[in-house]
């Protein structure tokens, strides 16, 4: 984004958007007005454009598409309206900062039911949630509302100081009053975006289920981006109300979270000034459509064909379509500097060698079991993996071994049985607070954040090893944490990664997509890490070098290996546990499952019979 | 307490329900299959009421008008499904409901420009018109034939679902749709027809239901909503959830108008937030599926 890449440019890049923003909104109206724009035009851009500042942080950001802002926009707009239409304060400001307090109290509560879904369930229900406040505002509470007939009659007030105030009623006055809490609204988003927990929510976009497995706790962080969004649209609420005189129960209209929408994808999603451009464009076509001969009664399908279009073949908006132009012009020079120049300390190259095991038992089974209806996929395994030791699972396909290996990350819960992870028990935790605790799995199949750089997905796990699995802090620029770059750049040398920092995961070739796979749990600071067929197809020469690799890092840590390839298995472990049909058939030394003849008979498909 | 009334609650319960059902139905099926949530549903509803609507200002035919209504969502249905619908199965769910809900806007502008904004009437057929005396209650006639047609269109549809090759392939793509396209089952041509079967249905409630209901162009817009609350309730792509989550939701709503007729719309989304809390996958649904 470009708003990113010049922030990296240094103390005078970094303000640099805020600085536009100050220029733009200035010369915005007389601009504006050049091409037809009027003073109540402006008004309502930015007036949406603060509901889309938080609505961008929801989908652009977190990647929650929501159909019920309306609900939040709505009521903050009545509760503004109410309170100052009832006289319970006269101040403007009071009313719609409580107002806006209302709407977040409210964003907690929609949030909490709708997030117990997700992907289009959530898109559903928040529809479904955004009707209901329409319902309650027409019918039930209409005493309050108004009803159909909305609340009108807001009483004229100004904002000011003695004799330097505006008037709220007038649109110009209005303009500044809004145009000053955009700008506090874009700098808080902004701010946000580039924190820690702004990092968090794009791993959700990319990889919510990763960045669970990661430490994260995600139904908190999309909580928290909710009732953001929910907050952005109260404010933009209130405004509306104070700004006409009149609350209309159109504030409540699927049509009002539609347009958000909307304008939202039109603008440029992900890009914070998006909805706002999209606002623009919005209003000030239909304006213009709206002037037209032929095309007047058909504005809004003409806007609908538009959008179709923009979504199939748009998909980035109007700001996302800049920032790619830009992006070309400027070349990769900018990109580079997204991540922080940090000095790589050069890894120790020569092999470590590995502590003597302890004795100390780390990570413990006991009669693990696993029923799927009538099928058991893992029957009474019991294992125990000492501190320090490279264990090896293996087994003929079908023996269980991902399963076991999911109950143990937490992933799937266990139909029976208990786990120990460093004395505590951990059957019940779930994969994040065992990730917490030091035990991580790496997957089988890749799991990253595709459109991440290399070092940003890293950071996602480096984030939750140094503040923890929920760290609601939004205001510190996630890039300067000296922590934070440190681990990140220690964990991708770890992994021989750090020359490919800069690029896109998904522009990785192969066998580095498999080593970033492997840094990604690295980062977590595993005591213990469970590597699912870490060598899954690589080339025999690549296989040599993640043998190396798993070596060097094994330094530090407990390792249990799921693996096919057998020089891998006695090229690495300790010790072997063979699982057969779901059961534990041996366990020992290499030497000893090399020569074991149950083993071999499992192996060759002829079971021996008990 | 009045029986009378409660009674007929229940009666109206029961029709608005069972075309809840129908809808839903439509959005069900097509979401098992093809794994888009079609937000244009509602629309493809309001469509298939003016539809009939046209026809039976042509013809006088109140039959020629349900087949007409049908046929052209069915039509609309495969047009929109080759022109925009494939391009999106391999986007994120995210785009597929995005371009829905602009296909939604489009389709609503356009009836809206061609018909203006009043609302036209479709009126009852001759065969339904008056009351039937059903000992306890005068019912008008045309909603218990109403709910005779849904009943029938329901096990037709639930024979196809059951009975047939494209309904094993439309049930076991709500199963597992990765293991139906990996069998090598021609999937583009069952789509079309299950898009287009689907979006008949919803054209189909549109006309059945245009004589109880004022025919407008955002007359989708609500049903569209009930319809979401319907699945939540009762579970995605399940025959069954269909069903009773819809009467459920019919019942829900005429039931509370007698009580408090000004929270008959919130109940329905109360039940859906306790349904939520209490059975997050539906009642019906199965745990674990996105």
């Amino acid at each position: 984004m470009i708003v990113e890449k010049l922030s990296a440019r240094g103390p005078l890049g970094r303000w640099l958007p805020e600085a536009a923003a100050v220029v733009g909104l200035l010369i915005f109206p007389s601009v504006f007005a050049l091409i037809g724009g009027t003073a109540d035009m402006a008004d309502r851009i930015l007036i949406w454009g603060i509901f889309g500042l938080g609505f961008d942080i929801l989908f652009g950001f977190t990647g929650l598409l929501s159909f019920g802002q309306a609900a939040f926009f709505g009521s903050g707009g009545f509760m503004t309206a109410y309170l100052l239409i009832a006289g319970v304060t006269d101040n403007a400001m009071v009313a719609l900062l409580i107002g806006t307090a209302f709407a977040a109290i409210l964003g907690v509560i929609i949030g909490a039911l709708s997030l117990r879904r997700s992907g289009i369930y959530f898109a559903m229900l928040t529809l479904a949630f955004g009707e209901m406040f329409y319902f309650l505002d027409i019918s039930p509470l209409k005493e309050y509302t108004g009803g159909e007939n909305g609340l009108s009659g807001v009483p004229a007030t100004h904002v000011g100081i003695g004799k330097w105030f505006v008037e709220l009623h007038t649109p110009e006055g209005m303009y500044w009053v809004i145009a000053i809490l955009f700008l506090i609204g874009f700098w808080l988003a902004r701010r946000i975006v580039n924190s820690s927990f702004g990092a968090v929510l794009l791993s959700i976009r990319e990889n919510g289920e990763r960045a669970r497995t990661l430490g994260h706790d995600i139904q908190k962080y999309k909580l928290a981006a909710f009732v953001i969004a929910a907050t952005y649209a109260g404010v933009a609420g209130s405004l509306f109300g104070l700004f006409q005189g009149y609350m209309p129960p159109d504030g409540f209209y699927l049509e009002t979270s539609g347009q958000l929408v909307v304008q939202t994808i039109m603008g440029g999603a992900g890009t914070l000034v998006g909805p706002t451009v999209g606002a623009l464009v919005w209003i000030y076509l239909r304006t213009a459509l709206q002037q037209l001969p032929l095309v007047g009664p058909v504005w809004k399908m003409v806007l609908g064909i538009i959008f179709v279009l923009i979504v199939t073949l748009f998909r980035r908006g109007i700001c996302g379509g800049i920032a790619i132009l830009w992006e070309r012009l400027v070349g990769s020079g900018v990109a580079g500097a997204t991540a922080p120049a940090v000095a790589v300390a050069a890894t120790d190259k020569s092999p470590r060698t590995r502590a003597p095991l302890t004795g100390k038992v780390i990570l413990e089974a006991k009669d693990l079991t696993k029923r799927y209806g009538g099928l058991t996929a893992v029957d009474k395994v019991s294992f125990q993996v000492v501190e320090g030791e490279i264990r090896a699972l293996i087994g003929p396909n079908g023996a269980g071994k991902t399963t076991f290996f999911n109950m143990l990350a937490g992933a799937i819960p266990p139909t029976g049985g208990e786990m120990f992870f460093r004395g505590e028990r951990i059957t019940s935790a779930g994969s994040t607070a065992i990730c917490q605790r030091g035990l991580v799995k790496s997957f089988q199949i890749n799991q990253l954040f595709p459109s991440l750089t290399v070092w940003d997905n890293v950071r996602i796990p480096a984030i939750a090893r140094t503040y923890g699995k929920f760290h609601p802090s939004m205001l510190r620029d996630v890039g300067n944490s000296e922590e934070l770059n440190a681990l990140i750049a220690q964990s991708l040398a770890a992994v021989h990664l750090s020359d490919r920092a800069h690029a896109p995961a998904r522009e990785l070739a192969y066998g580095e997509k498999r080593r970033l796979e492997i840094g990604l749990a690295l980062a977590t600071k595993p005591s213990t890490l469970l590597l699912d067929e870490p060598t899954a197809g690589m080339s025999p020469s690549e296989r040599q070098d993640t043998i190396r690799l798993l070596k060097s890092v094994a330094a530090g840590v407990t390792i249990v290996i799921v693996e096919h390839d057998m020089d891998v298995v006695f090229g690495l472990a300790d010790r072997i546990t063979v699982l057969f049909n779901g059961r534990k058939i041996a366990e020992g030394p290499p030497d000893a499952i090399k020569a074991n003849p149950e083993v071999r008979a499992a192996y060759l498909g002829n079971p021996v019979q008990k | 307490m009045n029986w009378s009334l409660l009674w007929a609650q229940l009666f109206n319960g029961l029709t608005l329900g069972a075309l809840l059902v129908l809808v839903a139905m439509g959005l069900t099926i097509i979401f098992g299959a093809l794994g888009v949530i079609n937000f244009a549903h509602g629309a493809f509803y309001m469509v298939g009421a003016y539809a009939g609507y046209v026809a039976y200002a042509a013809t006088h035919s109140f039959v020629l008008a349900v087949i007409a209504g049908a046929a052209a969502l069915l039509l609309v249905g495969i047009v929109i499904e080759r022109g925009l619908i494939r391009y999106y199965y391999r986007r994120p769910h995210e785009d597929q409901i995005l371009a829905t809900f602009g296909l939604g806007i489009i389709l609503v502008e356009a009836v809206r420009a061609w018909f203006g904004g009043i609302s036209q009437r479709l009126p009852v057929p001759t065969w339904g018109t008056g009351a039937v005396n059903l000992g306890f209650l005068y019912y008008p006639t045309y909603r218990i034939e109403v709910l005779g047609i849904v009943a029938v269109t329901l096990v037709v549809l639930y024979l196809v679902l059951y009975r047939t090759r494209l309904g094993l392939i439309v049930r076991a793509g709500i199963e597992d749709q990765l293991m139906v396209n990996v069998l090598g089952i021609n999937v583009n041509r069952t789509f079309l027809v299950v898009f287009g079967l689907g979006s008949m249905a919803a054209g189909f409630a549109g006309v059945i239901n245009a004589p109880i209901v004022t025919v407008v162009p955002d007359m989708g817009e609500l049903v569209l909503v009930q319809s979401f609350v319907v699945i939540v309730i009762g579970g995605v792509g399940s025959f069954w959830g269909a069903l009773i989550g819809g009467l459920i939701a019919g019942e829900i709503i005429s039931l509370t108008a007698i009580v408090q007729p000004a929270y008959s719309e919130v109940m329905l989304f109360a039940a859906m937030a306790i349904v939520l809390i209490l059975r997050p996958q539906g009642l019906f649904g199965v745990q674990g599926r996105q």
